[in-house]
Protein backbone atom coordinates (compact mmCIF):
# COMPACT_ATOMS: atom_id res chain seq x y z
CA UNK A 1 0.00 0.00 0.00
CA UNK A 2 1.39 3.59 -1.06
CA UNK A 3 0.52 6.36 1.13
CA UNK A 4 -0.92 9.30 -1.17
CA UNK A 5 -1.29 11.52 1.78
CA UNK A 6 1.28 11.57 4.65
CA UNK A 7 1.19 14.65 6.71
CA UNK A 8 3.56 15.27 10.21
CA UNK A 9 3.38 17.13 12.19
CA UNK A 10 0.86 19.25 11.34
CA UNK A 11 0.29 22.47 13.61
CA UNK A 12 -1.91 25.34 12.75
CA UNK A 13 -3.00 28.34 15.26
CA UNK A 14 -5.47 31.15 15.02
CA UNK A 15 -3.46 33.92 17.33
CA UNK A 16 -3.96 32.22 20.53
CA UNK A 17 -6.54 29.95 19.75
CA UNK A 18 -4.57 26.06 18.96
CA UNK A 19 -6.50 24.95 16.26
CA UNK A 20 -4.31 21.70 15.59
CA UNK A 21 -1.48 20.97 17.77
CA UNK A 22 0.00 18.25 16.45
CA UNK A 23 -1.02 15.98 13.89
CA UNK A 24 0.37 13.03 11.76
CA UNK A 25 -0.67 10.55 9.76
CA UNK A 26 -0.63 8.76 6.20
CA UNK A 27 -3.79 7.80 4.00
CA UNK A 28 -3.29 4.62 1.69
CA UNK A 29 -4.55 4.85 -1.79
CA UNK A 30 -7.99 4.02 -2.76
CA UNK A 31 -8.41 4.26 0.94
CA UNK A 32 -11.92 5.56 3.33
CA UNK A 33 -10.64 7.22 5.80
CA UNK A 34 -12.51 9.50 8.18
CA UNK A 35 -11.89 12.22 11.13
CA UNK A 36 -14.11 11.79 14.51
CA UNK A 37 -14.00 14.19 17.13
CA UNK A 38 -15.77 17.03 19.12
CA UNK A 39 -16.63 20.46 18.08
CA UNK A 40 -13.69 22.80 17.16
CA UNK A 41 -11.32 19.73 17.92
CA UNK A 42 -9.60 20.82 15.00
CA UNK A 43 -11.16 18.40 11.84
CA UNK A 44 -12.06 21.05 9.51
CA UNK A 45 -8.63 23.12 9.91
CA UNK A 46 -6.78 19.92 9.54
CA UNK A 47 -8.22 19.22 6.09
CA UNK A 48 -8.76 22.66 4.67
CA UNK A 49 -4.84 22.42 5.37
CA UNK A 50 -4.46 19.36 3.03
CA UNK A 51 -6.68 21.33 0.24
CA UNK A 52 -4.25 24.41 0.61
CA UNK A 53 -6.97 26.47 2.01
CA UNK A 54 -5.38 27.37 4.90
CA UNK A 55 -1.33 28.02 5.46
CA UNK A 56 0.03 26.01 8.33
CA UNK A 57 2.24 26.99 11.01
CA UNK A 58 3.92 23.83 10.44
CA UNK A 59 4.32 20.55 9.66
CA UNK A 60 4.76 18.17 6.37
CA UNK A 61 2.41 17.89 3.83
CA UNK A 62 1.88 15.78 1.02
CA UNK A 63 -1.33 15.17 -0.99
CA UNK A 64 -0.77 13.03 -4.84
CA UNK A 65 2.73 13.72 -4.10
CA UNK A 66 2.21 17.18 -4.13
CA UNK A 67 2.96 19.95 -1.79
CA UNK A 68 0.15 22.04 -0.65
CA UNK A 69 2.14 25.36 0.38
CA UNK A 70 4.22 25.55 -3.34
CA UNK A 71 1.52 23.24 -5.70
CA UNK A 72 -1.30 25.14 -4.46
CA UNK A 73 -3.22 25.19 -7.73
CA UNK A 74 -1.87 21.65 -9.38
CA UNK A 75 -3.51 20.07 -6.21
CA UNK A 76 -6.33 22.18 -6.13
CA UNK A 77 -7.40 21.12 -9.47
CA UNK A 78 -6.60 17.50 -8.65
CA UNK A 79 -8.46 16.79 -5.76
CA UNK A 80 -12.06 17.60 -4.69
CA UNK A 81 -13.43 19.63 -2.07
CA UNK A 82 -16.85 19.52 -0.33
CA UNK A 83 -16.13 22.48 2.17
CA UNK A 84 -18.24 22.99 5.83
CA UNK A 85 -19.23 26.05 4.92
CA UNK A 86 -19.60 27.72 1.48
CA UNK A 87 -22.04 28.78 -1.16
CA UNK A 88 -22.91 29.32 -4.64
CA UNK A 89 -23.87 32.45 -5.98
CA UNK A 90 -28.29 32.92 -5.41
CA UNK A 91 -28.98 32.70 -8.99
CA UNK A 92 -26.91 30.21 -10.68
CA UNK A 93 -28.59 27.31 -11.94
CA UNK A 94 -27.83 23.31 -11.17
CA UNK A 95 -26.51 22.56 -14.03
CA UNK A 96 -24.70 25.97 -14.75
CA UNK A 97 -22.64 25.16 -11.40
CA UNK A 98 -21.68 21.61 -12.58
CA UNK A 99 -20.94 22.69 -16.07
CA UNK A 100 -18.75 25.72 -14.45
CA UNK A 101 -16.81 23.03 -11.57
CA UNK A 102 -16.25 20.44 -14.60
CA UNK A 103 -14.36 23.04 -16.44
CA UNK A 104 -11.37 23.14 -14.03
CA UNK A 105 -10.17 19.89 -15.43
CA UNK A 106 -8.76 18.50 -18.67
CA UNK A 107 -9.89 15.58 -18.10
CA UNK A 108 -13.11 14.16 -20.02
CA UNK A 109 -15.68 15.08 -17.12
CA UNK A 110 -19.50 14.41 -18.33
CA UNK A 111 -21.54 15.95 -14.76
CA UNK A 112 -24.94 14.34 -16.51
CA UNK A 113 -24.63 11.14 -14.30
CA UNK A 114 -23.61 12.79 -11.05
CA UNK A 115 -27.16 14.76 -11.52
CA UNK A 116 -28.81 11.32 -11.44
CA UNK A 117 -27.01 9.91 -8.76
CA UNK A 118 -27.24 12.37 -6.83
CA UNK A 119 -30.92 13.26 -6.99
CA UNK A 120 -30.25 16.25 -8.54
CA UNK A 121 -32.03 15.85 -12.28
CA UNK A 122 -34.98 17.24 -11.66
CA UNK A 123 -33.40 20.39 -10.09
CA UNK A 124 -31.07 20.60 -13.02
CA UNK A 125 -32.96 23.84 -13.87
CA UNK A 126 -33.16 25.37 -10.33
CA UNK A 127 -31.20 27.82 -9.26
CA UNK A 128 -29.38 27.56 -5.86
CA UNK A 129 -31.08 29.81 -3.74
CA UNK A 130 -34.73 27.96 -4.39
CA UNK A 131 -32.57 24.46 -3.42
CA UNK A 132 -33.66 22.38 0.34
CA UNK A 133 -30.58 22.28 2.26
CA UNK A 134 -30.23 18.77 1.82
CA UNK A 135 -30.23 19.84 -2.18
CA UNK A 136 -27.61 22.08 -1.81
CA UNK A 137 -25.78 19.67 0.34
CA UNK A 138 -26.00 16.82 -2.47
CA UNK A 139 -24.87 19.55 -4.82
CA UNK A 140 -22.02 20.38 -3.19
CA UNK A 141 -21.07 16.52 -2.85
CA UNK A 142 -21.49 16.61 -6.66
CA UNK A 143 -19.27 19.52 -7.20
CA UNK A 144 -16.55 17.94 -5.18
CA UNK A 145 -16.46 14.55 -7.84
CA UNK A 146 -17.19 16.68 -10.96
CA UNK A 147 -13.34 16.99 -12.22
CA UNK A 148 -12.93 13.30 -11.42
CA UNK A 149 -10.65 13.91 -8.39
CA UNK A 150 -7.87 11.69 -7.86
CA UNK A 151 -8.75 12.14 -3.76
CA UNK A 152 -11.74 13.78 -2.69
CA UNK A 153 -12.52 15.59 0.86
CA UNK A 154 -15.68 15.71 2.08
CA UNK A 155 -16.52 17.65 5.88
CA UNK A 156 -19.49 17.18 6.99
CA UNK A 157 -20.98 15.76 3.61
CA UNK A 158 -24.22 13.93 5.11
CA UNK A 159 -25.24 16.76 7.78
CA UNK A 160 -28.91 18.13 6.55
CA UNK A 161 -30.05 14.82 4.24
CA UNK A 162 -32.57 12.60 5.03
CA UNK A 163 -31.82 9.01 6.06
CA UNK A 164 -32.36 7.65 3.23
CA UNK A 165 -30.10 10.29 1.28
CA UNK A 166 -27.21 9.61 3.44
CA UNK A 167 -27.67 5.97 2.64
CA UNK A 168 -27.43 6.52 -0.76
CA UNK A 169 -24.81 9.06 -0.57
CA UNK A 170 -22.52 6.31 1.53
CA UNK A 171 -23.15 3.83 -1.56
CA UNK A 172 -21.99 6.48 -3.77
CA UNK A 173 -18.86 7.25 -2.10
CA UNK A 174 -18.17 3.84 -2.12
CA UNK A 175 -18.61 3.01 -5.77
CA UNK A 176 -16.58 6.63 -5.72
CA UNK A 177 -14.14 4.92 -4.04
CA UNK A 178 -14.35 1.42 -6.00
CA UNK A 179 -13.06 3.75 -8.65
CA UNK A 180 -10.00 4.67 -7.49
CA UNK A 181 -10.88 7.87 -5.28
CA UNK A 182 -9.54 8.04 -1.97
CA UNK A 183 -11.71 9.66 0.50
CA UNK A 184 -11.14 11.80 3.23
CA UNK A 185 -14.19 12.59 5.29
CA UNK A 186 -14.82 14.56 8.55
CA UNK A 187 -18.21 13.39 10.15
CA UNK A 188 -19.76 13.58 13.55
CA UNK A 189 -22.23 10.47 12.89
CA UNK A 190 -20.52 7.29 14.18
CA UNK A 191 -22.93 5.18 12.30
CA UNK A 192 -21.64 6.83 9.34
CA UNK A 193 -17.86 6.00 10.30
CA UNK A 194 -18.64 2.58 11.32
CA UNK A 195 -20.08 1.58 7.69
CA UNK A 196 -17.86 3.92 5.26
CA UNK A 197 -14.31 4.36 6.67
CA UNK A 198 -11.52 1.99 6.48
CA UNK A 199 -9.60 3.76 8.95
CA UNK A 200 -10.91 6.54 11.12
CA UNK A 201 -8.73 9.00 13.02
CA UNK A 202 -10.37 10.41 16.38
CA UNK A 203 -8.99 14.01 16.96
CA UNK A 204 -10.16 15.81 20.08
CA UNK A 205 -7.60 18.82 20.69
CA UNK A 206 -5.45 19.34 17.90
CA UNK A 207 -4.55 15.60 18.51
CA UNK A 208 -4.89 12.50 17.16
CA UNK A 209 -6.00 10.64 20.38
CA UNK A 210 -6.39 6.95 18.25
CA UNK A 211 -6.76 5.30 14.93
CA UNK A 212 -7.39 2.15 13.57
CA UNK A 213 -10.49 0.83 11.57
CA UNK A 214 -13.66 0.54 13.54
CA UNK A 215 -13.28 -2.99 14.35
CA UNK A 216 -9.57 -2.51 15.50
CA UNK A 217 -10.87 0.68 17.74
CA UNK A 218 -13.93 -0.99 19.36
CA UNK A 219 -11.22 -4.27 19.89
CA UNK A 220 -8.90 -1.79 21.90
CA UNK A 221 -10.60 0.49 23.44
CA UNK A 222 -14.46 -0.57 24.37
CA UNK A 223 -14.67 -4.14 25.63
CA UNK A 224 -17.16 -3.91 27.66
CA UNK A 225 -20.82 -5.02 26.97
CA UNK A 226 -23.89 -3.36 28.86
CA UNK A 227 -26.67 -5.06 29.26
CA UNK A 228 -29.96 -2.74 29.78
CA UNK A 229 -33.29 -2.61 31.19
CA UNK A 230 -36.08 -1.28 33.88
CA UNK A 231 -37.33 -2.18 36.82
CA UNK A 232 -38.70 -0.97 40.34
CA UNK A 233 -37.18 -3.25 42.83
CA UNK A 234 -35.38 -1.65 44.52
CA UNK A 235 -32.74 -3.99 45.45
CA UNK A 236 -30.10 -5.35 42.77
CA UNK A 237 -27.52 -5.64 45.12
CA UNK A 238 -27.14 -9.33 43.98
CA UNK A 239 -26.10 -8.19 40.38
CA UNK A 240 -22.99 -7.15 41.66
CA UNK A 241 -22.16 -10.97 42.46
CA UNK A 242 -22.88 -12.19 39.06
CA UNK A 243 -19.79 -13.42 37.34
CA UNK A 244 -18.49 -10.66 34.67
CA UNK A 245 -20.20 -7.70 35.91
CA UNK A 246 -18.33 -4.77 36.85
CA UNK A 247 -20.49 -2.13 37.73
CA UNK A 248 -24.35 -1.48 38.20
CA UNK A 249 -25.68 1.85 37.42
CA UNK A 250 -29.58 3.51 38.61
CA UNK A 251 -31.13 5.96 37.17
CA UNK A 252 -34.94 6.16 37.92
CA UNK A 253 -36.48 2.80 37.17
CA UNK A 254 -33.57 2.11 34.37
CA UNK A 255 -30.87 0.10 34.84
CA UNK A 256 -27.04 -0.50 33.06
CA UNK A 257 -24.76 -3.41 33.97
CA UNK A 258 -21.68 -3.06 32.92
CA UNK A 259 -19.16 -6.20 32.42
CA UNK A 260 -17.90 -8.72 29.97
CA UNK A 261 -18.69 -12.52 28.84
CA UNK A 262 -21.67 -13.79 28.30
CA UNK A 263 -23.49 -10.90 30.50
CA UNK A 264 -26.86 -10.84 29.27
CA UNK A 265 -27.60 -14.37 29.90
CA UNK A 266 -25.92 -14.36 33.49
CA UNK A 267 -27.63 -11.44 34.17
CA UNK A 268 -31.08 -12.57 32.99
CA UNK A 269 -30.83 -16.05 35.17
CA UNK A 270 -30.32 -13.98 38.14
CA UNK A 271 -33.22 -11.57 37.63
CA UNK A 272 -35.63 -14.37 37.07
CA UNK A 273 -34.36 -16.02 39.90
CA UNK A 274 -35.06 -13.38 42.03
CA UNK A 275 -38.49 -12.64 40.11
CA UNK A 276 -37.67 -9.59 38.38
CA UNK A 277 -38.75 -9.82 34.87
CA UNK A 278 -38.03 -6.79 32.94
CA UNK A 279 -40.30 -6.75 29.43
CA UNK A 280 -37.87 -4.61 28.03
CA UNK A 281 -34.36 -6.67 28.93
CA UNK A 282 -31.87 -5.98 25.99
CA UNK A 283 -27.94 -6.30 25.27
CA UNK A 284 -26.00 -3.44 23.61
CA UNK A 285 -22.34 -4.21 22.23
CA UNK A 286 -19.64 -1.88 21.78
CA UNK A 287 -19.83 0.76 18.93
CA UNK A 288 -17.36 3.13 17.93
CA UNK A 289 -19.21 5.76 19.66
CA UNK A 290 -18.20 3.87 23.39
CA UNK A 291 -14.71 4.55 21.79
CA UNK A 292 -15.63 7.87 20.95
CA UNK A 293 -16.86 8.78 24.41
CA UNK A 294 -13.46 6.93 26.14
CA UNK A 295 -10.67 8.35 24.51
CA UNK A 296 -12.39 12.24 24.19
CA UNK A 297 -13.59 11.99 27.79
CA UNK A 298 -16.36 13.05 27.02
CA UNK A 299 -19.03 11.96 30.35
CA UNK A 300 -22.03 9.92 28.60
CA UNK A 301 -24.98 11.83 29.00
CA UNK A 302 -28.77 10.04 28.75
CA UNK B 1 -8.73 29.39 -20.52
CA UNK B 2 -12.13 27.31 -20.92
CA UNK B 3 -12.71 28.14 -17.04
CA UNK B 4 -12.33 31.90 -18.06
CA UNK B 5 -14.69 32.02 -21.07
CA UNK B 6 -17.32 29.14 -19.07
CA UNK B 7 -17.23 31.70 -15.80
CA UNK B 8 -17.43 34.90 -18.44
CA UNK B 9 -20.50 33.55 -19.36
CA UNK B 10 -22.42 32.51 -16.69
CA UNK B 11 -21.49 35.61 -14.68
CA UNK B 12 -23.24 37.52 -17.48
CA UNK B 13 -26.35 35.30 -17.01
CA UNK B 14 -25.94 36.14 -13.51
CA UNK B 15 -25.39 40.09 -13.97
CA UNK B 16 -28.55 39.77 -16.27
CA UNK B 17 -30.37 38.18 -13.34
CA UNK B 18 -29.41 40.66 -11.03
CA UNK B 19 -32.24 43.50 -11.29
CA UNK B 20 -30.73 45.61 -8.61
CA UNK B 21 -27.55 46.25 -10.81
CA UNK B 22 -29.41 45.97 -14.01
CA UNK B 23 -31.52 48.89 -13.57
CA UNK B 24 -27.94 50.94 -12.46
CA UNK B 25 -26.01 50.31 -15.26
CA UNK B 26 -28.53 49.38 -17.94
CA UNK B 27 -31.86 51.16 -17.12
CA UNK B 28 -30.67 54.74 -15.39
CA UNK B 29 -28.34 56.11 -18.19
CA UNK B 30 -31.39 55.57 -20.83
CA UNK B 31 -33.91 57.13 -18.03
CA UNK B 32 -31.55 60.49 -17.66
CA UNK B 33 -30.77 60.10 -21.26
CA UNK B 34 -34.91 60.71 -21.71
CA UNK B 35 -34.82 62.85 -19.53
CA UNK B 36 -32.08 65.53 -20.05
CA UNK B 37 -32.86 65.24 -23.75
CA UNK B 38 -36.20 66.10 -23.55
CA UNK B 39 -35.45 69.26 -21.21
CA UNK B 40 -32.81 70.74 -22.68
CA UNK B 41 -32.62 69.07 -26.72
CA UNK B 42 -29.37 69.67 -28.48
CA UNK B 43 -29.05 73.63 -29.16
CA UNK B 44 -25.83 74.69 -27.98
CA UNK B 45 -25.44 77.39 -25.71
CA UNK B 46 -22.08 79.22 -25.10
CA UNK B 47 -22.48 79.62 -21.61
CA UNK B 48 -23.05 75.65 -20.39
CA UNK B 49 -22.20 72.14 -21.47
CA UNK B 50 -18.68 72.98 -23.03
CA UNK B 51 -20.32 75.04 -25.35
CA UNK B 52 -21.82 72.29 -27.52
CA UNK B 53 -25.45 70.93 -27.46
CA UNK B 54 -26.77 69.07 -24.64
CA UNK B 55 -26.82 65.82 -25.99
CA UNK B 56 -23.50 66.24 -27.80
CA UNK B 57 -22.61 66.69 -24.25
CA UNK B 58 -24.33 63.82 -22.54
CA UNK B 59 -23.92 61.11 -24.90
CA UNK B 60 -20.23 60.37 -24.08
CA UNK B 61 -20.95 60.78 -20.72
CA UNK B 62 -23.75 58.03 -20.67
CA UNK B 63 -20.79 56.01 -21.97
CA UNK B 64 -19.51 57.19 -18.89
CA UNK B 65 -22.64 56.83 -16.59
CA UNK B 66 -22.74 53.06 -17.54
CA UNK B 67 -19.20 52.14 -16.68
CA UNK B 68 -19.35 54.25 -13.54
CA UNK B 69 -22.35 52.10 -12.30
CA UNK B 70 -19.98 49.09 -12.87
CA UNK B 71 -17.42 50.25 -10.93
CA UNK B 72 -19.03 51.43 -8.10
CA UNK B 73 -22.43 49.36 -7.80
CA UNK B 74 -22.41 45.78 -9.70
CA UNK B 75 -18.72 45.01 -8.94
CA UNK B 76 -17.79 45.85 -4.93
CA UNK B 77 -21.24 44.40 -4.33
CA UNK B 78 -20.42 41.37 -6.62
CA UNK B 79 -17.13 40.70 -5.09
CA UNK B 80 -18.29 41.76 -1.48
CA UNK B 81 -20.96 39.27 -1.73
CA UNK B 82 -19.05 36.60 -2.95
CA UNK B 83 -16.19 37.04 -0.47
CA UNK B 84 -19.35 37.47 2.57
CA UNK B 85 -21.00 34.42 1.60
CA UNK B 86 -17.82 32.07 0.71
CA UNK B 87 -18.20 31.83 -3.12
CA UNK B 88 -14.82 32.86 -3.23
CA UNK B 89 -13.56 30.29 -1.10
CA UNK B 90 -15.55 27.79 -3.08
CA UNK B 91 -14.38 29.14 -6.21
CA UNK B 92 -11.07 28.95 -4.65
CA UNK B 93 -11.22 25.56 -3.52
CA UNK B 94 -12.01 24.38 -7.18
CA UNK B 95 -8.79 26.05 -8.31
CA UNK B 96 -10.23 29.06 -10.18
CA UNK B 97 -7.36 31.80 -9.62
CA UNK B 98 -7.42 35.45 -8.84
CA UNK B 99 -6.77 36.29 -12.85
CA UNK B 100 -9.57 33.68 -13.94
CA UNK B 101 -12.13 35.43 -10.91
CA UNK B 102 -11.26 38.65 -11.82
CA UNK B 103 -10.38 38.40 -15.55
CA UNK B 104 -14.18 36.96 -15.66
CA UNK B 105 -15.02 40.24 -14.43
CA UNK B 106 -13.27 42.46 -16.45
CA UNK B 107 -14.61 40.76 -19.40
CA UNK B 108 -18.62 41.58 -18.10
CA UNK B 109 -17.72 44.73 -17.53
CA UNK B 110 -16.55 45.67 -21.21
CA UNK B 111 -19.42 43.50 -22.04
CA UNK B 112 -21.98 44.72 -19.76
CA UNK B 113 -20.79 48.57 -20.99
CA UNK B 114 -20.39 48.03 -24.70
CA UNK B 115 -23.79 46.54 -24.25
CA UNK B 116 -25.02 49.81 -21.99
CA UNK B 117 -23.68 52.41 -24.55
CA UNK B 118 -24.87 50.48 -27.09
CA UNK B 119 -28.28 50.94 -26.21
CA UNK B 120 -27.79 54.67 -25.09
CA UNK B 121 -26.78 55.24 -28.53
CA UNK B 122 -29.44 53.88 -30.56
CA UNK B 123 -31.92 55.24 -28.55
CA UNK B 124 -29.93 58.29 -28.34
CA UNK B 125 -29.77 59.03 -32.13
CA UNK B 126 -33.08 57.90 -32.61
CA UNK B 127 -34.59 60.55 -30.33
CA UNK B 128 -32.07 63.44 -29.98
CA UNK B 129 -30.38 63.78 -32.51
CA UNK B 130 -27.16 64.30 -31.70
CA UNK B 131 -23.88 64.34 -33.87
CA UNK B 132 -22.08 61.60 -34.57
CA UNK B 133 -18.51 60.80 -33.03
CA UNK B 134 -15.79 62.46 -35.04
CA UNK B 135 -13.23 60.43 -34.00
CA UNK B 136 -14.15 56.65 -33.59
CA UNK B 137 -10.98 55.43 -33.16
CA UNK B 138 -9.77 57.66 -30.36
CA UNK B 139 -13.32 57.00 -29.34
CA UNK B 140 -12.90 53.38 -28.76
CA UNK B 141 -9.66 53.91 -27.09
CA UNK B 142 -11.15 56.60 -24.85
CA UNK B 143 -14.10 53.61 -24.37
CA UNK B 144 -11.53 50.97 -23.09
CA UNK B 145 -9.71 53.15 -21.00
CA UNK B 146 -12.91 54.21 -19.06
CA UNK B 147 -13.78 50.22 -18.90
CA UNK B 148 -10.41 49.39 -17.63
CA UNK B 149 -10.31 52.80 -15.11
CA UNK B 150 -13.72 51.43 -13.55
CA UNK B 151 -13.45 47.78 -13.58
CA UNK B 152 -10.27 48.50 -11.91
CA UNK B 153 -11.89 51.15 -9.41
CA UNK B 154 -14.54 48.50 -8.80
CA UNK B 155 -11.96 45.45 -7.69
CA UNK B 156 -10.33 48.10 -5.43
CA UNK B 157 -13.58 48.81 -3.90
CA UNK B 158 -14.71 44.84 -3.75
CA UNK B 159 -11.39 44.20 -1.85
CA UNK B 160 -11.67 46.66 0.87
CA UNK B 161 -15.48 46.99 1.64
CA UNK B 162 -15.84 44.47 4.38
CA UNK B 163 -19.51 43.64 3.33
CA UNK B 164 -22.42 43.39 1.26
CA UNK B 165 -23.90 46.13 3.20
CA UNK B 166 -20.79 48.24 3.08
CA UNK B 167 -20.34 47.78 -0.63
CA UNK B 168 -24.10 48.98 -1.17
CA UNK B 169 -23.88 52.06 0.87
CA UNK B 170 -20.89 53.35 -0.30
CA UNK B 171 -21.21 52.06 -3.32
CA UNK B 172 -24.52 54.23 -4.07
CA UNK B 173 -23.01 57.78 -2.09
CA UNK B 174 -20.42 57.26 -4.67
CA UNK B 175 -22.81 56.40 -7.87
CA UNK B 176 -24.81 59.32 -7.09
CA UNK B 177 -22.07 61.58 -6.04
CA UNK B 178 -20.05 60.78 -8.78
CA UNK B 179 -23.28 60.84 -11.51
CA UNK B 180 -23.92 64.71 -10.38
CA UNK B 181 -20.83 66.09 -10.09
CA UNK B 182 -18.54 63.89 -12.24
CA UNK B 183 -20.10 65.23 -15.15
CA UNK B 184 -23.18 63.62 -15.85
CA UNK B 185 -25.53 65.25 -14.15
CA UNK B 186 -25.62 69.38 -14.61
CA UNK B 187 -23.62 71.16 -16.51
CA UNK B 188 -20.29 71.58 -14.76
CA UNK B 189 -20.23 75.47 -15.56
CA UNK B 190 -23.46 75.84 -12.90
CA UNK B 191 -22.16 74.32 -9.99
CA UNK B 192 -20.44 76.19 -6.86
CA UNK B 193 -16.73 76.13 -6.69
CA UNK B 194 -17.36 73.25 -3.88
CA UNK B 195 -19.29 71.12 -6.01
CA UNK B 196 -16.83 71.68 -8.84
CA UNK B 197 -13.63 70.56 -6.63
CA UNK B 198 -15.80 67.74 -5.99
CA UNK B 199 -16.66 66.34 -9.19
CA UNK B 200 -12.58 67.30 -9.81
CA UNK B 201 -11.64 64.41 -7.51
CA UNK B 202 -14.12 62.36 -9.33
CA UNK B 203 -12.42 59.51 -11.31
CA UNK B 204 -16.17 60.15 -13.81
CA UNK B 205 -14.89 63.75 -14.43
CA UNK B 206 -11.92 62.40 -16.60
CA UNK B 207 -13.11 59.28 -18.02
CA UNK B 208 -16.31 61.80 -19.83
CA UNK B 209 -13.98 64.34 -20.42
CA UNK B 210 -11.84 61.88 -22.81
CA UNK B 211 -14.90 60.29 -23.87
CA UNK B 212 -16.14 63.63 -24.98
CA UNK B 213 -13.09 65.50 -26.72
CA UNK B 214 -13.02 61.64 -28.53
CA UNK B 215 -16.70 62.32 -29.55
CA UNK B 216 -16.88 65.72 -30.32
CA UNK B 217 -15.57 67.78 -33.45
CA UNK B 218 -13.41 70.76 -34.07
CA UNK B 219 -9.78 71.98 -32.57
CA UNK B 220 -11.04 72.63 -28.90
CA UNK B 221 -11.53 68.76 -28.16
CA UNK B 222 -8.16 67.26 -29.48
CA UNK B 223 -7.34 63.81 -27.64
CA UNK B 224 -7.03 65.00 -23.89
CA UNK B 225 -4.33 63.96 -23.10
CA UNK B 226 -3.83 65.41 -19.12
CA UNK B 227 -7.97 63.53 -18.78
CA UNK B 228 -6.75 60.51 -20.38
CA UNK B 229 -3.62 60.26 -18.00
CA UNK B 230 -5.59 60.63 -15.13
CA UNK B 231 -7.90 58.51 -15.75
CA UNK B 232 -5.05 55.78 -16.76
CA UNK B 233 -3.22 56.36 -13.33
CA UNK B 234 -6.86 56.16 -11.53
CA UNK B 235 -6.79 52.90 -13.20
CA UNK B 236 -3.56 51.84 -12.64
CA UNK B 237 -3.42 52.67 -8.45
CA UNK B 238 -6.98 51.16 -8.13
CA UNK B 239 -5.68 47.94 -9.34
CA UNK B 240 -2.56 47.69 -7.32
CA UNK B 241 -4.58 48.47 -4.14
CA UNK B 242 -6.92 46.02 -4.96
CA UNK B 243 -3.80 43.34 -5.98
CA UNK B 244 -2.78 44.58 -2.41
CA UNK B 245 -5.94 44.15 -0.59
CA UNK B 246 -8.00 41.50 -1.89
CA UNK B 247 -9.25 38.41 0.09
CA UNK B 248 -10.43 35.22 -0.68
CA UNK B 249 -12.32 35.01 2.96
N1 LIG C 1 -10.76 31.35 10.82
C1 LIG C 1 -10.62 31.11 12.13
N2 LIG C 1 -10.22 32.07 12.98
C2 LIG C 1 -10.06 31.84 14.29
N3 LIG C 1 -10.28 30.66 14.87
C3 LIG C 1 -10.68 29.65 14.11
C4 LIG C 1 -10.87 29.81 12.69
N4 LIG C 1 -11.26 28.63 12.18
C5 LIG C 1 -11.32 27.77 13.22
N5 LIG C 1 -10.96 28.37 14.37
C6 LIG C 1 -10.87 27.74 15.69
O1 LIG C 1 -10.06 26.60 15.58
C7 LIG C 1 -10.58 25.51 16.32
C8 LIG C 1 -10.77 24.31 15.42
O2 LIG C 1 -11.77 24.60 14.47
P1 LIG C 1 -12.23 23.57 13.37
O3 LIG C 1 -13.18 24.28 12.48
O4 LIG C 1 -11.04 22.97 12.74
O5 LIG C 1 -12.98 22.48 14.23
P2 LIG C 1 -13.81 21.20 13.77
O6 LIG C 1 -13.16 20.02 14.39
O7 LIG C 1 -13.98 21.17 12.31
O8 LIG C 1 -15.19 21.47 14.50
P3 LIG C 1 -16.70 21.18 14.03
O9 LIG C 1 -16.96 19.75 14.36
O10 LIG C 1 -17.50 22.07 14.90
O11 LIG C 1 -16.80 21.49 12.59
C9 LIG C 1 -11.86 26.02 16.96
O12 LIG C 1 -11.57 26.36 18.29
C10 LIG C 1 -12.21 27.25 16.18
O13 LIG C 1 -12.83 28.19 17.00
MG1 LIG D 1 -15.55 21.29 11.09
Amino acid sequence: MTSIISVQNLRKTYGKIIAVADISFEVAQGEIFGFLGPNGAGKTTTVECLQALRDPDSGKISVIGLDPLRQAQELRRRIGSQLQESALPDRIKVWEALDLFASVTDKISDWHPLLEQWGLAEKRKSSFAALSGGQKQRLFIALSLVNNPEVVFLDEMTTGLDPAARRVAWDLIRAVRDRGTTVVLVTHFMDEAENLCDRVAIVDKGKIVASDSPQGLIASYATGVRVLFSTDKPDLAFLEKVSGVKNVTRRGDRVEVEGSGPLLALVAAALVEHDIVPPDLRVEQPSLEDVFLKVTGRAVVD
Amino acid sequence: MRTLTKLTWVEIKLFIREPMVVVFTLALPIIFLFVMGGVFGNTPNPEVYRGVGAMNYYMPSYYGLVMMAIGTVALPLHLAGYRERGILRRLRASSFSIWTVLGSQLLVSAIIAILGSLLVTVLGLATYSPDLPENIPQLIGAFFLGVACFTSFGFFLGAVLPSTRAAQGIGLILFFVMMILGGAGPPPEVMSNVMGFIGDITPLRYVILTLQNAWLPGPDFDWYTSASLVTAGITVVSALLAARFFRWE
